[in-house]
């Protein structure tokens, strides 16, 4: 039975009614008395030389404040990169200058070069195509393996080469890895692309600067899943304006994915130039611009090797992997095909031997950095593929082959320096396999068949690690900032509580989930719990939403506030009960005497803390507020096993999901429709890269796909209706709610399945294709079968 | 967008005086028009909106040819209703155009005055053997598609109708480019009592045209196997992300084929 509240229940989500009513309180929906808006001038070329940037006309223009130039920030700090890779040589990555406007050369299309402030939209863009830009164009940069050889035009002329670090993990097993391949009864090796993929949040990216000359206060309202990393990056390392002199807003946010993690040269713009205009200065993306400056994901070039004995045992793996960062490092770039990617490559199995090189790469692209799973889908992508090749190789089961190399003990200690601490391979694999009813795929295909279609079933498993984590590990992999969260519980005289959490809602459900929790934990109606977010001078420091760490991370800081809360309204109805301490009960919002009928209701106790008539006031303190900082000892590690059944049109190459089914092991849930909606959009965006979505450059480092017109989002149309299961349920071990995490698990498990299903349906139409790239889109596939 | 002044006459003539101003544009659905002057590609000083004009709107059979007369604009809405029971081919073709927003303001007229190579109206205008009327005179379908994004219309002339003579059977198989929905290729075969005509778009660097081959083929045997057999030359078809020209020529005779099958 479901339940009607609390922990486990599928609470309506209480945020959508103002996010589907049109009352949601958006950035772009702020507007401030006075302000002006800005429109940046940007670079149309991909690399080139600023060799004159003229305003002198422009800034005659109607209605123009000030137009700002990359010499306007010399003085300025450099937008800073949070992480910090040492490659296997022991050296420290190259780390460019990242201006806010560019300063003597541009680096991609798109790179900002003038910003111009006026009193409207219109005049700022009139005044902008007046500014004089003259461009020497240099050779641009845009493939990877070319980037790294030898006289390679560079991308940043200070820096010894393209190449960012070039990581070894674990460097010391390299050895012992290379002999296990040698010594190997078999080898698969498999070389594929992790198309780079524009994340496309509903809501463009929006920054609004604001500044009180009286008290020399800056806020900045801006579209960010982490505006308290905002402040600290922006604050401390590009502006210098001292946190306590600084608020940074992120309100209702439009979906992140990820790019709306990181750090813009767009907020710290209008932030400056707040001050310099002594005007509020708004800036609203539009679509066109979102293509050109979100930072990108994936774009991965990988080569993998997996090395079996006799008996089909894994008993090595190795990668070679090319990761583009773009022009720039974006805030979390570094760490995406490092720590994030390297440490997953064990995936489900117990490959005891396992090296992960990685070779970072910069071109003359949009930034790249963390998008909705952020390297561990390429990891399981390269990974699930390769297996699946293997299993084809040698004849026999891909299921089979997986089952037999999973990791069955927990905790379980990877080669690649994590340690899963629950997980549950078998079960869900023998749910995804009644979830996907194999046995009637084969009447499947032949109805597939008599339509002249072919039909396809692909496999894989994924594994990934969440709630990113222990502040002192991730600080020795190069973190420059703590990975903890905060909550502050403070409940109110009448008994209602306010959570005001480091978390952030980007359309997670955080508002109702939240609530579910704490409102579990005291016995009381979800609506007496509202959560606040998103705003730096109403929270305690908080680390944000990203890498589904949002329960694991920051709801087991709120568990720890609201434990805080619970032992003192215990000390407060012992006083009111003239009980000891030790003999209180709270249950069903009520403190009772244990054993007795004697009971105190919450409301009472709660009220007795800020009216504090009869209380002990010589041993507690009035009132009923506490806050906590929780810091994992532990990833978290959800598991599961996804199936998809594609038909598939010889003449045509067109590919359809007409199945889908995910298994997921998330440890305990908290509101189980919310983690199924969470599945489903993963998956829409892990098959929107697995089917459809490509960003794509040419030669020239021109944006070919830089607008939906050639950027393919997946639409309702193309997906089917998922099968979605998480009953099987392995609670982490190591924080108070036993939660993992949910919302990555659909882009990162996807992919594989759909890709092996196409070869799959391939292979039955008499086409044995080894590969094909992501996206499967209907011309590689008819390629493939006709090349 | 740039600044410009609108005008909004009522009837046909009115426009035509309009469209004589100094870099004047006509404004139907502004369905391409307005997402261009919005990237401030385009910077006419006068927009001569044609909506306000109730003689070129509307769905009507009273020609005396028997054609089929669709003012010049009309929306693919109105088409899709109003030309259902008349030309289902046409009204299908017109239902699939986009999506509700799309076909709600869209129009007949400025769908074949634009002249997209992969606009789906131009297929159905030439594979029936329209006439193109505007203000000046009549153009028959194959002269009036000139090439990507051209055609035989003047400065400043207005398409006020289209008259479709209606075939014995026809059909609209498109292919769908995945991010923009626009046909990747699609082809528009239409079967008349004194021959076939097949229309493709999507395909060529020339835009909508017709492919003779297969409509000698369906000639003398209207079946899908007298076009499973052919093949066009793709080394002057569209390239680009979403597929070769070889790609496309294939796609060409797979949508031929289908488009045939589905009325023979």
């Amino acid at each position: 039975m479901p339940k009607d509240g609390g922990i486990g229940a599928s609470s309506k989500r209480r945020e959508d009614v103002r996010f589907l009513t049109g009352a949601g309180n958006y950035t772009d929906d702020i507007n401030i008395r006075g302000q002006a808006h800005v429109f940046f001038l940007r670079s149309d070329v991909a690399h080139g030389t600023l060799s004159n940037v003229d305003v002198t006309a422009a800034a005659e223009m109607p209605g123009v404040v000030q137009i700002f130039t990359g010499e306007d920030f010399a003085e300025v700090g450099s937008i800073p990169c949070g992480w910090q890779v040492t490659d296997k040589h022991g050296e420290v990555m190259q780390e460019p200058r990242h201006p806010v406007l560019a300063d003597g050369k541009v680096r991609h299309v798109g790179e900002p070069i003038a910003a111009v402030v006026a009193e409207t939209l219109e005049q700022a863009r009139d005044a902008a195509e007046a500014i004089v830009v003259d461009i020497d164009e240099l050779p641009a940069v845009v493939n990877m393996k070319d980037a790294v050889k030898e006289g390679a035009t560079k991308v940043h002329d200070d820096l010894t080469s393209n190449l960012c670090y070039d990581w070894g993990f674990v460097e010391e097993n390299k050895g012992a890895v290379d002999q296990a391949f040698k010594d190997a009864a078999h080898v698969t090796s498999l070389e594929l692309v992790n198309n780079r993929l524009v994340a496309n949040p509903m809501e463009p990216r929006v920054a609004v600067g604001d500044y009180a000359r009286g008290d020399g206060q800056h806020t900045l309202y801006t579209t960010s899943q982490n505006p308290h990393v905002i402040r600290l990056l922006m604050g401390a390392f590009v502006l210098g304006i001292p946190e306590h002199k600084l608020r940074v807003v992120a309100p209702d946010v439009g979906g992140g994915f990820g790019t709306k993690i990181f750090h813009y040269q767009e907020e710290a713009f209008c932030t400056f130039a707040a001050k310099a205009c002594n005007r509020p200065v708004k800036w609203t993306s539009s679509r066109s611009e979102a293509f050109m400056s979100d930072a990108h994901g994936r774009d991965h070039v990988t080569k993998i090797e997996l090395a079996l004995d006799k008996d089909h045992n894994f008993t090595a793996l190795r990668t070679d992997t090319y990761a583009n960062m773009g022009a720039y490092l974006s805030t979390f770039a570094p760490s995406v095909p490092t720590w994030l990617h390297g440490t997953l490559m064990a995936g489900n199995y117990k490959t005891p031997l396992i090296y992960v090189n990685v070779k970072a790469v910069f071109t003359n692209t949009v930034p790249v950095d963390a998008y909705r799973g952020a390297g561990r889908p390429e990891a399981t992508y390269q990974l699930e593929r390769l297996v699946d090749k293997t299993a084809h190789e040698l004849g026999v089961d891909p299921i089979a082959l997986r089952r037999q190399n999973f990791i069955t003990e927990f905790p379980y200690a990877t080669p690649v320096a994590v340690e899963y601490d629950t997980g549950d391979y078998v079960a869900t694999m023998d749910k995804l396999e009644e979830m996907a009813d194999i046995a009637g795929f084969k009447k499947r295909r032949e109805a597939s068949e008599a339509k002249g279609k072919l039909r396809g079933f692909g496999v894989n498993c994924y594994i990934e690690a969440c709630g990113i984590a222990p502040s002192n590990l991730v600080g020795q992999l190069g973190a420059r900032a703590g990975l903890y969260e905060s909550a502050t519980v403070r409940v109110n005289a009448t008994g209602g509580l306010v959570v005001m959490t480091g978390s952030h809602s980007h359309g997670q459900g955080h508002e109702t989930s939240f609530a579910q929790v704490v409102a579990d934990m005291i016995g009381i109606d979800e609506n007496m719990v509202e959560i606040v977010h998103g705003d730096t001078d109403k929270v305690p420091m908080g680390m944000g939403t990203y890498g589904s760490r949002s329960i694991a991370v920051g709801g087991s800081a709120m568990v720890r506030a609201t434990e805080k809360i619970i032992a003192k309204a215990k000390k407060i109805a012992s006083h009111l009960l003239e009980a000891s301490e030790t003999d209180i009960e709270l249950k069903d919002g009520a403190f009772s005497v244990a054993g007795t009928d004697k009971s105190v209701a919450w409301g009472d106790v709660t009220l007795a803390a800020y009216v504090p008539h009869n209380y002990p006031l010589e041993d507690i303190e009035p009132g009923l507020e506490e806050t906590a900082f929780y810091d994992p000892s532990n990833f978290t590690y959800p598991s599961g096993a996804y199936a998809c059944e594609v038909e598939l049109d010889p003449e045509t190459g067109q590919v359809t999901i007409e199945r889908f089914s995910a298994a997921d092991d998330f440890g305990n849930i908290i509101n189980p429709m919310i983690v199924t909606g969470q599945v489903h959009g993963g998956l829409a965006q892990g098959i929107g890269q697995a089917l459809m979505e490509n960003c794509a450059y040419d030669s020239d480092g021109q944006l070919l796909s830089a607008s939906y017109m050639d950027y393919a989002m997946p639409r309702a149309s193309d997906l089917p209706f998922y099968d979605v299961d998480h009953s099987c349920q392995t609670p982490c071990t190591h924080n108070p709610l036993g939660v993992k995490g949910c919302g990555e698990a659909g882009a990162i498990g996807s992919p594989p399945s759909v890709v092996n299903a196409v070869l799959d349906a391939m292979r039955s139409g008499g086409h044995d294709v080894a590969h094909i790239d992501m996206p499967v889109s209907p011309a590689r596939v008819w390629a493939a079968m006709n090349g | 967008m740039y600044n410009f002044d609108v005008e909004k006459p009522a009837t046909i003539v009115d426009a035509v005086q309009a469209m004589t101003r100094e870099e004047a544009q006509p404004l139907s659905g502004g369905q391409t028009l307005i997402p261009t002057l919005k990237a401030r590609l385009a910077a006419p000083s006068v927009l001569v909106s044609l909506s306000g004009i109730d003689e070129m709107k509307g769905v009507c059979k009273d020609d005396a040819a028997g054609r089929l007369c669709i003012g010049g604009a009309t929306t693919h809405a109105d088409v899709m209703r109003e030309a259902a029971d008349h030309y289902p081919a046409l009204a299908s073709l017109a239902a699939r155009i986009g999506d509700p927003a799309v076909r709600n303001r869209g129009t007949i007229g400025g769908s074949l005055a634009n002249n997209d190579p992969s606009a789906c109206y131009p297929a159905g205008a030439l594979a029936s053997g329209a006439t193109i009327v505007t203000n000046a005179r009549e153009i028959a379908a194959d002269e009036y598609f000139q090439g990507m994004f051209t055609t035989a219309l003047e400065e400043g002339e207005i398409v006020t109708e289209v008259k479709f003579p209606v075939p014995e059977a026809a059909h609209y198989e498109k292919f769908l480019q995945p991010a923009s929905r626009f046909p990747l290729v699609a082809a528009f075969v239409a079967k008349f009592s004194d021959g076939v005509r097949v229309a493709i778009t999507g395909a060529s660097n020339d835009g909508v045209f017709r492919w003779s081959e297969a409509e000698a083929a369906l000639a003398s045997n209207f079946s899908a196997d007298a076009v499973g057999g052919l093949s066009i030359d793709g080394s002057d078809m569209i390239n680009d992300l979403h597929g070769t020209g070889a790609y496309r020529a294939h796609l060409v005779g797979v949508m031929t084929k289908r488009a045939v099958a589905a009325i023979s």
